[in-house]
């Protein structure tokens, strides 16, 4: 057992909020059906509703623009499975993604072009950025829509949507962001970043997991996934789940609070764990963007030393952190996100993400500080690395 | 943390946190016979150095970049090694290894656990390099599918017994059940068993 428990993996998943907490605990209590018309479920409608405004404030969107759903990856879905089936006589049936984006993303893309569709994979630059001129070239009057993160979860490089929007619609494309790693770590304005389609997750800023939503742009139609009852505009059948989404309600209230000063302070722990690093640990890479990166997260490479070996020797000393090596995963691949960039293999194998969060602290830094050096000497020590 | 929680037994952990044997200074250690296998591209890789007396291991020193199940493979095969006959060495599978160790995750197994391929590479440098023909290389069985340790003479072993293909094969061996990329191979020696041995699918 360690005294320390420092968790730096909040780009898997934050924990509550403690204003998130007493939300759930007091909307577990409403228990009414919010579809139900008695007091009981207009109890609950009032607080998805109230919900359901904070998140439109949070990223400047109308309040008939948020769908929720179950998550990030049942948005990401929502949007791509619009284009099924494949029809000879649509004329746009082409999807444009990126290298770099989520599986929940990349594998819905693969299932799209094996029902026919044309997909289109847009490779990156050493930093992550989306080489926006071949996506450019790509876009055409045959595209039905292009979908590019707005940042990007293992390296935390953020993309320029806005940019891009333009692009897809100078062609009359229709433009999907998947925000579930921006939403409460950087300002997300879909007016500003002219997105069609929006995605977010509750659980990546201090919400309750199993629920997220979508963004649709007022007009656009969308159909559901899972059919059955009228909930949410017919737009997602099944009883909506209250308390959830009252929750998200409050992550996206509180971060309307506190998103702008907590970003700078996030910021400032992961430079200065990144210079200490740096200044302490010979040959080691930044993966990622520095110019353009989430605040809080820190994506290293340790060549010779493996990510899985770095990970568990953290855990045991108490620091929660997460790798990109293939070891860790149980896939014979290291990250696909670190291998776009160009990374070689045996650097992506020793790859390691810290992501800040909101109950992180200075001396968590300095702790990591006081034990990495030590740890990654060892594993190099025993390292076939030490003999090259 | 909890350590209860780990995905790994505790000597594998043991073995992780305290590595027995790592060569430090190989000029120091003067190998009699040395071997890597594995590359660090593909997130393992092996060095394997022993000290050999009267055909008995006596010394066994290793490195290893990987994973815990990988440095915990080669450190406790560094241990156990000692006193082996260069025989009993060459025969060491990777489910001894495992056994060891108290067992590990089903998708380590086949990646981590390249202790005994370079134990085998050492002892066949050190028989080169005192000259003597290798009386081990060749009749050793060679393991076609790593994840469920299926050997060539298990295939041929089945087809023997009357085993035609490879549904039946998979039902007797579970092989290429797990990630499957030695359904190729397996095809092949199926084939060439088959023929050798007058399956009906020969």
């Amino acid at each position: 057992m360690n005294e320390q428990t420092i968790y730096l993996d909040n780009n898997a998943t934050t924990p509550l909020h403690p204003e998130v907490i007493k939300e759930l605990t007091n909307s577990f209590k409403n228990f009414g059906n919010p579809s139900s018309m008695h007091f009981f479920g207009r109890e609950s409608t009032s607080r998805v509703e109230w919900a359901r405004q904070q998140v439109a404030l949070l990223i400047n969107a109308r309040e008939d623009e948020i769908l929720f759903t179950g998550g990030g990856s049942e948005s990401n879905n929502m949007v791509l499975k619009q284009f099924l089936p494949v029809s000879a006589t649509r004329e746009r049936n082409k999807v444009i993604t990126s290298v770099i984006e989520h599986p929940s993303v990349l594998e819905t893309v693969r299932e799209l072009e094996k029902e026919g569709m044309e997909a289109v994979f847009i490779g990156v630059d050493s930093k992550g950025r989306v080489n926006i001129d071949k996506l450019e070239k790509a876009v055409d009057n045959k595209t039905a829509l292009v979908s590019i993160m707005l940042a990007n979860n293992e390296i935390g490089t953020i993309e320029d949507i806005k940019k891009i929007s333009k692009i897809v619609h100078a062609s009359g494309a229709l433009m999907h962001t998947d925000a579930v790693q921006a939403l409460g770590k950087i300002k997300v304005d879909v007016i500003d970043l002219g997105v069609d389609f929006l995605s977010f997750s509750g659980h990546k800023f201090y919400g309750p997991k199993g629920v997220g939503g979508l963004f649709i742009k007022h007009g656009l139609k969308i159909s559901s996934l899972i059919h059955g009852g009228h909930q949410e505009n017919g737009r997602r059948a099944g009883t909506i789940n209250g308390p959830g989404i009252a929750g998200v309600g409050k992550a996206a209230e509180m971060a309307n609070l506190e998103l702008e000063e907590e970003s700078l302070r996030l910021d400032k722990l992961r430079n200065k764990l990144e210079i200490g690093l740096m200044d302490s640990i010979s040959n080691i890479y930044i993966n990622g963007d520095i110019d353009s990166r989430l605040p809080g997260t820190l994506n290293l490479s340790f060549p010779g030393a493996e990510g899985e070996s770095i990970l568990l020797y953290l855990d045991i000393a108490g620091v929660a952190v997460s790798t990109g090596s293939a070891c860790a995963t149980g896939s014979l691949e290291p990250s696909h996100v670190l291998i776009a960039t160009g990374v070689d293999i045996e650097n992506a194998h020793g790859s390691i993400r810290f992501s800040f969060g909101k109950f992180n602290v200075e001396k968590d830094v300095d702790y990591v500080l006081s034990i990495l050096p030590g740890i990654i000497e060892k594993i190099r020590m025993m390292s076939t690395f030490s003999s090259k | 943390m909890g350590g209860s929680d780990w995905v790994y037994t505790e000597t594998v952990k043991d073995h992780f946190m305290n590595p027995r044997n790592i060569l430090m200074d190989e000029a120091e250690f003067n190998a009699d016979g040395s071997g890597t296998v594995g590359s660090m591209a593909c997130g393992d890789e092996m060095l394997v150095a022993i000290k050999v007396e009267n055909d008995i291991i006596t010394d066994c020193k290793w490195k290893t970049y990987g994973c815990a199940s990988a440095i915990a493979s080669t450190s406790i095969l560094s241990v156990f090694v000692k006193g082996m006959t260069l025989a009993e060495g060459y025969k060491i599978t990777p489910a001894d290894i495992t056994d060891q160790l108290g067992g590990l995750p089903n998708h380590k197994f086949h990646c981590s656990v390249l202790g005994d391929r370079a134990l085998r590479t050492a002892i066949d440098d050190y028989l080169e390099k005192q000259d003597r023909t290798n009386p081990f290389k060749g009749n050793t069985a060679v393991i076609i599918c790593e994840c469920k340790e299926v050997t060539d003479q298990d295939i041929e072993d089945q087809v023997k017994r009357g085993v035609s293909t490879y549904e039946e094969l998979q039902e007797k061996t579970e092989i290429g059940t797990v990630c499957g990329k030695c359904k190729d191979k397996t095809l092949e020696l199926i084939h060439e068993y088959n023929h050798l041995y007058g399956g009906s699918h020969g």
